[in-house]
């Protein structure tokens, strides 16, 4: 196990650059996500930590070694793929055990390690068979398999989970995460799911156009978001923006004012849906859907002309077209500069 | 088709033109092959009579035999077209390879120079290419032969091949890296399987040509231990009499090999191995 220092890195491709100075601390045994809209390089990152792109600038380390130059064999690094990726023409053991065959390990010694991961994994008895005998979890737990017999000092992850269906990911979610907890291996998780990246990281690292917006706990970037891009990703439903007025220390939303750093200009006022109330002096907002999931109920609303949704755990009986009355809680706000989208 | 699409007239109707289209194309070997075993005068009589104890000869066949290079023309015939098909094979999948996978400056510009030998039939240059071989003392040898259906074969294999190799997944390959393969490995390990419908595909194609082709042997390697089969046919045509016994007996034997090569590719042509391989 070792930790991963990852150093102004930069990549472009041609005159395009991608990746502009991105630096990550990841601690030894720490489960980090990198999480951002499809484009922003969260996967790039991933595949030039493992070796497979080339690296423009900086220097990304594993260990105490620069890995910068090594190729992917040599960092010490195991990788599952959204495709599974698994040799077609190999059983499930000798899909498992090949990298170590390709490292002249003895034979006794990949018997024991394949036979302990499908232990692990649930996979004895498909050994012998051949991938394409198997069911999408069953491939994903392989390819999972094929990292874990190698015993690396980094698991990296390329959005491993798209490929199943909804059931069967928070179930391999599960599993994910229970095997980190048991191993306790560096891992870096490169998903666009804020949700898989909420549930299963230490840390997550916001990305967007080839920058860091934000690096933190899962909720602290919830509740402490650094700028609107960040607080908007994060969180199902969105953030609710609504824009008001910024001046002498109080921000003005319609005809309420709430209190606001100092300061002048315009500025957007955050609510989580979570955090809006029912109140009779509340903003008046015309139910536009109702949606019921049985433990909570979102309602999507319309106010000046901006789109809110609220989320209530009580049940409610709306129907659209009528105004409701809802208040922010004022413990729960957040203040963007409108401009550039920074926290106040 | 989905199952509720197909309604008995439509498959009738397909079956039909299938057969049809199959009869129309067996219908020559098959008066090939049953000529072959009559007398003379009787395939001139009926030529699509079927042999029967009056007609039944094998005077073709003996005259073949007996001329003694027959073996040998056979023997040159299966080297140029497997040594052909052999480095058609290696070079064209490598190239491929390279092209799909890497990056590099020029590559688009390179694949096009490669498919630029579809276009342009080699023929063409048949003067050159003898003044070359003279020059390199390779007239009247095999690898005359090989080295022009090797290179009248790449083109149109690196093109079908790199746009098969294009499809194999990236996934797959960079999990071999990651695996400690070296390059080498991953295309003759991982690649190669996965591209073998790919591969009897170009081999079937290439194959046929190569041995039926008597414009090269007749123009490069006349010699008579040089003789392809085609060309070593040639000699019961003739400009007054052709020995029509010998012509039908020595097509008939050129036909077994071929067909032997065609089933071998064309059980990996069906073989759908990438099943299973990535989602």
């Amino acid at each position: 196990m070792a930790n991963v220092k990852i150093q102004e890195i930069r990549k472009s491709y041609g005159d395009v650059e991608v990746l502009h100075g991105l630096n990550i601390d990841i601690e030894d045994g720490e489960f980090v996500a990198l999480v951002g809209p499809s484009g922003c390089g969260k996967s790039t990152l991933l595949r030039m930590i493992a070796g497979l792109e080339p690296i423009n600038g900086g220097t990304i380390a594993i260990g105490d070694r620069v890995v910068n130059n090594l190729p992917p064999s040599e960092r010490d690094i195991a990788m599952v793929f959204q495709t599974y990726a698994l040799y077609p023409h190999k059983s499930v053991a000798q899909n498992m055990g090949f990298a170590l065959k390709v490292a002249k390990a003895s034979k006794e010694d990949i018997d024991r390690r394949v036979k302990k991961a499908a232990e692990i994994l649930n996979l004895t008895e498909y050994l012998d068979r051949k991938p394409r005998h198997l069911s999408g979890g069953q491939r994903q737990r392989v390819a999972m398999g094929r990292a874990i017999v190698r015993d690396p000092q980094v698991f990296l992850f390329d959005e491993p989970l798209s490929n199943l269906d909804a059931k069967l990911r928070i179930q391999m979610r599960t599993e994910i995460k229970e095997l980190h907890q048991r191993l306790k291996t560096t891992t870096v998780f490169v998903t666009h799911d804020q949700i898989e990246a909420m549930t299963l990281a230490d840390r997550i690292v916001v990305m967007q156009d080839g920058i860091i917006e934000q690096i933190g706990t899962p909720l602290d970037l919830y509740d402490n978001p650094a700028n609107e891009f960040v607080a908007t990703f994060i969180g199902a439903p969105s953030m609710n923006l609504l824009s008001g007025e910024l001046s002498g220390g109080k921000v003005k939303v319609g005809d309420q004012l709430f209190s606001g750093p100092s300061g002048l200009g315009k500025v957007n006022l955050g609510v989580r849906p979570e955090h809006l109330i029912l109140s009779d002096d509340g903003f008046p907002m015309e139910v536009k859907v109702v949606e019921p999931t049985g433990s909570e109920t979102m309602v999507f609303l319309r106010f000046e002309g901006q789109d809110v949704t609220a989320v209530f755990r009580e049940r409610h009986a709306f129907v659209s077209g009528q105004t409701i009355h809802l208040m922010p809680d004022k413990d729960h706000l957040h203040i963007f500069d409108a401009e550039t989208g920074a926290r106040l | 088709m989905s199952k509720a699409r197909r309604n008995p007239v439509n498959m009738v109707a397909a079956h039909a033109i299938l057969i049809t289209y199959t009869l129309i194309a067996l219908f020559p070997v098959f008066v090939i092959l049953i000529n072959s075993f009559k007398s003379r005068k009787m395939i001139f009589r009926e030529p699509l009579a079927l042999p029967n104890a009056d007609s039944f000869s094998l005077i073709g066949y003996q005259t073949v035999l007996k001329q003694g290079d027959f073996f040998l023309y056979f023997q040159n015939s299966m080297i140029v077209t497997v040594v052909s098909l052999f480095l058609v094979l290696l070079f064209g999948a490598m190239a491929a390879f390279a092209l799909a996978e890497y990056r590099f400056k020029g590559n688009t510009l390179m694949g096009l120079y490669l498919a630029l030998g579809i276009m342009i039939p080699i023929r063409i240059g048949t003067v050159a290419i003898l003044d070359m071989m003279v020059q390199t003392g390779l007239v009247n040898t095999l690898w005359a032969l090989i080295l022009v259906y090797t290179a009248q074969g790449l083109p149109l294999a690196v093109f079908i091949l790199s746009e098969f190799m294009r499809q194999v997944s990236d996934d797959l390959k960079n999990a071999g890296r990651i695996d400690g393969l070296n390059e080498y490995t991953i295309f003759f390990r991982l690649v190669l399987p996965l591209v073998r419908p790919a591969m009897a595909t170009v081999a079937v194609f290439n194959m046929i040509p190569i041995w039926n082709d008597l414009w090269f042997p007749l123009i490069l390697a006349p010699a008579e231990e040089t003789k392809t089969l085609t060309l070593g046919s040639q000699v019961f045509i003739g400009q007054f009499v052709t020995d029509w016994n010998a012509v039908l007996s020595a097509l008939s034997l050129a036909i077994l090999p071929v067909m032997i090569l065609y089933v071998i590719f064309s059980r990996q042509l069906i073989r759908g191995i990438t099943s299973g391989a990535v989602k």
